[in-house]
């Protein structure tokens, strides 16, 4: 009968001769336009007679079907094609660097500080600073070492001259960080005064400190971290236990021994030296020396107007650039002072 | 302390031996600091005595010798020495005998004559570096004795590195007194008995400063021979603890004081006039020192003086002109006790030490004086011969040794550990700390020779040093738990190192005392802060700046080849200030400051390649500084370019600077582009502010350009400052999107773009309300600026 299998054909085969989705807009016009052949058919479904004009119309319609279908079909087609032609064109060297910034980072014995200050936060010390021009008093006098005792020939001060050339008293660049106790002992002091009783001072004071010293392991300037916890009952023990803590902690391995050695200093008694060795690794078996520790010297806690009779306490003053070369292996202290760019990129 | 192991045995001898020896100094506070063999290890070497020499018939620096071994049969050995001489005893090494260095001795024949053995030179056995000849024994060395005994060689050398309270092992005597409480071996000290008095002679001893000088004790010894040899045991023992021999007078009073801890001093009897005076020096009187040092007193040092002139500078060290000499035939021998304070710090402020002043200032044994000097006596009549006078001793009041109160409940809770009253009375015992009981304490007195016990603590820590600190046990301490303070409205200094690292720059710390041209070019600084005693003239100055440290820094990387550099540091620097704290005269503020050099970007392909600049770096101080935003006004800086810095200034205070590096500096310090930094105080960079919320809008907003026309001279910030001030209330923001001068624009001018962002928060703005907000900015600007419109 009615037959438009052709018409559909030739559509298909229209459609499909363009990849342009304008030309094949206007080929959808020539069948499905105005003027467009099925819609001709259409047209003149009225002059067919009606006994036959439902099942031509139904064939016109399945053609136009046909047609649309097709059309859609291609539709999609090119526009995958575009798409597919759009990513192979934008397609990038992926392996090419990124753009921009490097970043810069921190000094090694900063990050040594900053971890040292998290160790000791987590069981809840406090951080204090303190003046690098100090007081005589605060660095010597309230330590328990006055004018001409001994042990300030243990340390090699530096002083300043005053404004007419001769040597200011009173004043020097601190040797340690333990008068950062002596200052924060005094402020706690005070601000608790006439409390019944007064609450734990649990502190850490990073810093730099100056001695008259300069060779390969010896530089005039070089950080301390000092340490301190007074309270009602602080043994040496204690002491014990929180340095070891503190180094497994630190260098993240029980593989490590830590011994106490009798020494001395004015401010503690009894003192200790730390001493640590590796169990492993290069430095395996060395006792190489941590720290300077001990129970708070009565003499110091009445100084700041603590009663050593009631309160108790550990000290102790670590030496931060020594950890620091031994956590990333680094072997001479100067790298730490001569701004090498090169050695300073490794700890970004 | 230096010392021989073999004469620290000769006192007390235990078992243990090495490194245990070691380890137990050690771990009682007395660190063994060094620890060295007196000789390498070799064997089979002996005493030998050349008998005959003659020519080697073939070599003419070679001789043959004929040497007795002791063996009953002679040896041919052949020898190179130049002081191979018949008669003279020298070591001998044996065929089989191992040298050090692993040289074997074999029987040989050396230019076709037979050899046997080996004479040897002290270097040869490793004992010295003399390799100039044979090394020739005593006379009295007996033949066929094995060398390294003959020589004591087998004995090591330790140094103590000692702490300053424990005096009392500044001896032999004191370290073995130790040694002996450690290990429980007893220990036998010298027999010294008094000299017999043969003649009358003596010289009358005044104290004129008795608390300085409490105890004075000093006999004249006539008739001696001081150019007499020291024995060689005295010799060898002076040696092995790092002294040299001098003459047999001076050894022995330095042989004394390392034996007994207590030091002496010999002076020239025919050069002193008449009484003793332990006196105070007057102010400006001079002495001339020993090591030929004259020195200007002051008027706190003590003097040992005759009724003439000044002697000795007590405790310290001996004058010139009173001294002994080889030609003395009378000596006064001193013997006497300083008070610690007496003597402390006099030597060092005259830059010297001596070994007799650092045994004084840390307390020498006050009962002991008397006995030192008769030890001292004993042994000049051994050895120099001569007869003793009488002793003249001189005693005023001495150091009081108080009773110490010892609790064991505090020794618990200091320790962290009980020790039972049995166990303290013990360790007491072997410390020789006599003591009573008064219920459950125990009341020490400490003896003469013990500086350090004063108070509880101190006994607490013999305990504690006695018992082992490795004995007592570690804990994890108990607390209350509270949580710490963290504030938000402040920034820590680590979250502020971490922005400025991030941005690119790397941290640096440079010493805080610098050299002078820096402070002068950096800071312009005139009120220095100089180093009394710097340990060199470009590290002598206290910074104020950190600007110079970060420019060295620059220079130094760039000799390495580092094109592109970013640094920053965090320190303090230090100013002169009347009102400083908390150290009064000196301001202290920590500062921030960054340098950028180089690429603005790292070497890529990515972007075009061009130098960093100041609003690079702004931007950087930019983002340090937010959420807070800082002004900017032209200033200038000594350091930097007059055109090209400015002051930061927040909250109406100046904070610091920004800026290009100042063309002169950049030429001084061989820049070949100039540098843009800043430096900030950190003071004002930690206080961020807390956040609070303000309402958002749901009306639309609106956006309008307006584009303008001002002269050049015009600064931005006064533009933005203005507009903002006189705003309508619907304009929320105003931004700067495009600068122009060139084409186009008049020359001497510029045009700025502005997006003008418009908002109401109740209603949907109409466009005339926006239109008159654009003509009141507008306005604005021609009248305050005298801007056009662009178009």
């Amino acid at each position: 009968m009615h037959n438009f299998d052709q018409i559909v054909q030739a559509a298909s085969l229209a459609f499909a001769a363009t990849d342009d989705p304008d030309t094949l807009e206007q080929i959808k016009a020539s069948y499905l336009g105005k003027g467009g052949q099925i819609t001709a058919l259409l047209k003149g479904l009225a002059k067919i007679p009606a006994d036959e004009r439902k099942s031509v119309g139904a064939a016109i319609n399945l053609a136009k079907n046909a047609v649309e279908t097709a059309l859609n079909e291609r539709r999609e087609a090119i526009r995958q094609m575009a798409l597919s032609a759009r990513l192979a064109e934008e397609a990038l060297d992926v392996t090419l660097p990124g753009r921009g910034q490097t970043r810069g980072g921190l000094h090694p014995v900063t990050r040594t500080l900053e971890r040292i200050e998290a160790l000791f936060s987590s069981i809840g010390f406090d951080v204090a600073d303190g003046p690098e021009i100090e007081a005589d008093f605060q660095n010597f006098t309230a330590l328990n070492t006055p004018a001409d005792h001994p042990a300030r020939s243990m340390h090699d001060t530096f002083y300043l001259q005053d404004e007419s050339g001769g040597v200011a008293e009173g004043v020097l660049l601190r040797t340690h960080t333990s008068p950062i106790q002596v200052r924060y002992m005094q402020a706690h002091v005070a601000r608790h005064a006439g409390a019944r009783t007064m609450p734990e001072i649990r502190v850490i004071a990073p810093g730099r400190v100056y001695r008259v010293d300069s060779d390969a392991t010896h530089s005039p300037m070089f950080h301390q971290v000092e340490g301190l916890w007074v309270g009602e009952s602080v043994s040496f023990a204690d002491l014990k236990g929180v340095i070891g803590d503190f180094l497994r902690r630190f260098f993240e391995s029980d593989d490590l021994q830590v011994r106490f050695r009798p020494s001395f200093f004015p401010f503690t008694e009894p003192s200790a030296e730390i001493d640590m060795a590796f169990m492993s690794g290069a430095l395996k078996g060395r006792w190489l020396e941590i720290a300077g520790c001990g129970m708070v010297h009565p003499n110091v806690l009445r100084h700041v107007g603590i009663d050593p009779e009631r309160y108790i306490g550990f000290a102790f003053g670590m030496g931060p650039d020594r950890l620091t070369m031994l956590r990333y292996g680094v072997n001479d202290l100067r790298l730490f002072y001569d701004g090498d760019l090169r050695f300073l990129r490794q700890f970004v | 302390m230096k010392f021989s192991e073999s004469w620290l045995r000769s006192f007390v001898d235990p078992a243990c031996s090495g490194d245990e020896f070691s380890h137990l100094l050690t771990m009682a506070g007395l660190e063994v600091e060094e620890e060295e063999a007196v000789a390498p290890a070799f064997d089979k070497v002996v005493v030998a005595q050349i008998l005959e020499v003659d020519k080697h018939p073939d070599a003419d620096r070679l001789n043959v010798c004929r040497v007795d071994v002791g063996s009953g049969e002679l040896l041919q050995i052949v020898c190179g020495a130049p002081n191979a001489a018949a008669g003279i005893k020298v070591p001998c090494a044996l065929p089989g005998a191992e040298l050090p260095g692993g040289f074997t001795i074999k029987l040989a024949k050396v230019r076709g004559v037979a050899s046997s053995g080996m004479l040897c030179s002290a270097r040869e056995l490793g004992i010295a570096d003399d390799a100039a000849g044979l090394l020739v024994l005593g006379a009295d060395a007996r033949v066929g004795e094995d060398v390294r005994r003959h020589l004591d060689l087998d004995d090591r050398l330790l140094t103590l590195k000692l702490t300053p309270n424990r005096s009392d092992c500044l001896s032999l005597e004191g370290v073995a007194r130790e040694v002996a409480a450690l290990t429980g071996t007893p220990a036998r000290f010298t027999e010294v008995d008094d000299v017999e008095v043969t003649i009358a002679s003596k010289r009358a001893v005044v104290l004129d400063a008795p608390e300085a000088c409490p105890r004075y004790c000093g006999r004249v010894i006539a008739g001696v021979d001081a150019t007499v040899t020291t024995p060689t045991w005295m010799s060898r023992r002076l040696e092995r603890s790092g002294i040299r021999p001098i003459s047999a007078l001076v050894d022995i009073t330095n042989y004394v004081m390392l034996e007994l801890g207590q030091p002496l001093h010999a002076f020239d009897n025919a050069r002193l006039q008449g009484a003793i005076h332990a006196r105070m020096a007057q102010t400006a009187e001079v002495i001339t020192l020993l090591n030929e040092q004259t020195l200007e007193l002051q008027d706190d040092v003590l003097l040992i003086a005759d009724e003439q002139r000044p002697l000795a500078m007590a405790g310290v060290m001996g004058g010139e002109e009173s001294g002994i000499s080889l030609a003395t035939t009378e000596v006064f021998l001193e013997s006497a006790f300083f008070a610690p304070t007496a003597i402390a710090g006099r030597a060092r402020r005259y830059s010297f030490v001596s070994d007799a002043s650092h045994r004084f200032e840390r307390g020498v044994d006050f009962g002991g004086t008397r006995r030192a000097l008769e030890r001292a006596s004993r042994l000049v009549l051994d050895i120099c011969g001569g007869r003793a006078g009488p002793v003249s001793e001189a005693m005023a009041k001495l150091p009081e040794r108080h009773e110490v109160r010892l609790r064991p409940a505090r020794v618990a809770r200091v320790l962290g550990v009980a020790l039972s009253a049995g166990r303290i009375g013990e360790l007491f015992a072997r410390l020789d700390l006599s003591f009573r009981r008064d219920g459950d304490d125990f009341v020490v007195m400490a003896p003469s020779y013990r500086f350090d016990i004063e108070i509880e603590e101190d006994l607490i820590e013999e305990l504690a040093r006695l018992h082992g600190y490795e004995n007592i046990p570690s804990s994890s301490p108990v607390a209350l738990m509270a949580m710490l303070p963290q504030t938000e409205e402040t920034r820590p200094l680590a979250r502020l190192r971490q922005i400025i690292a991030d941005c690119g720059y790397q941290e640096v710390v440079n010493f805080a005392f610098v050299e002078e041209a820096w402070e002068r070019d950096f800071a312009d600084n005139s009120k220095l802060i100089r180093l009394a005693n710097p340990i060199a003239s470009q590290l002598s100055v206290m910074r104020s700046t950190l600007i110079g440290g970060l420019v060295a820094n620059l220079a130094t990387n760039l000799k390495r080849r580092q094109a592109r550099a970013r640094f920053f540091e965090t320190g303090r620097c230090f100013f002169r200030d009347e009102r400083g704290e908390p150290v009064a005269g000196f301001r202290q503020p920590w500062t921030l400051t960054a340098l950028a050099y180089g690429a603005a970007f790292p070497e890529q392909w990515g972007c075009v390649a061009r130098n960093v600049d100041f609003f690079d770096v702004k931007g950087d101080l930019e983002r340090l500084l937010a959420p807070r935003t800082a002004s900017f006004e032209k200033a200038g800086h000594p350091a930097l370019h007059p055109g090209r810095s400015a002051r930061i200034v927040l909250d109406g205070r100046g904070i610091g600077f920004v800026g290009e590096l100042h063309p002169q500096w950049q030429q001084k310090y061989e820049l070949p582009l100039a540098p843009v930094l800043f430096e900030v105080d950190l003071d004002a960079l930690v206080i961020a502010g807390l956040a609070h919320y303000a309402e958002v809008s749901r009306q639309p907003l609106v956006i309008r350009d307006m584009a303008i026309v001002v002269d050049q001279e015009v600064e931005l910030q006064l533009l933005i400052d203005g507009m903002v001030a006189s705003r309508p209330e619907i304009v929320r923001e105003i931004k700067l999107f495009d600068l122009y001068a060139g084409r186009g624009v008049e020359a001497g001018k510029k045009s700025l773009a502005f997006r003008i962002m418009m908002q109401d928060t109740q209603k949907t703005l109409q466009e005339v309300e926006v239109d008159a907000a654009m003509q009141h900015l507008m306005t604005y600007l021609r009248e305050t600026f005298a801007a056009q419109l662009r178009v």
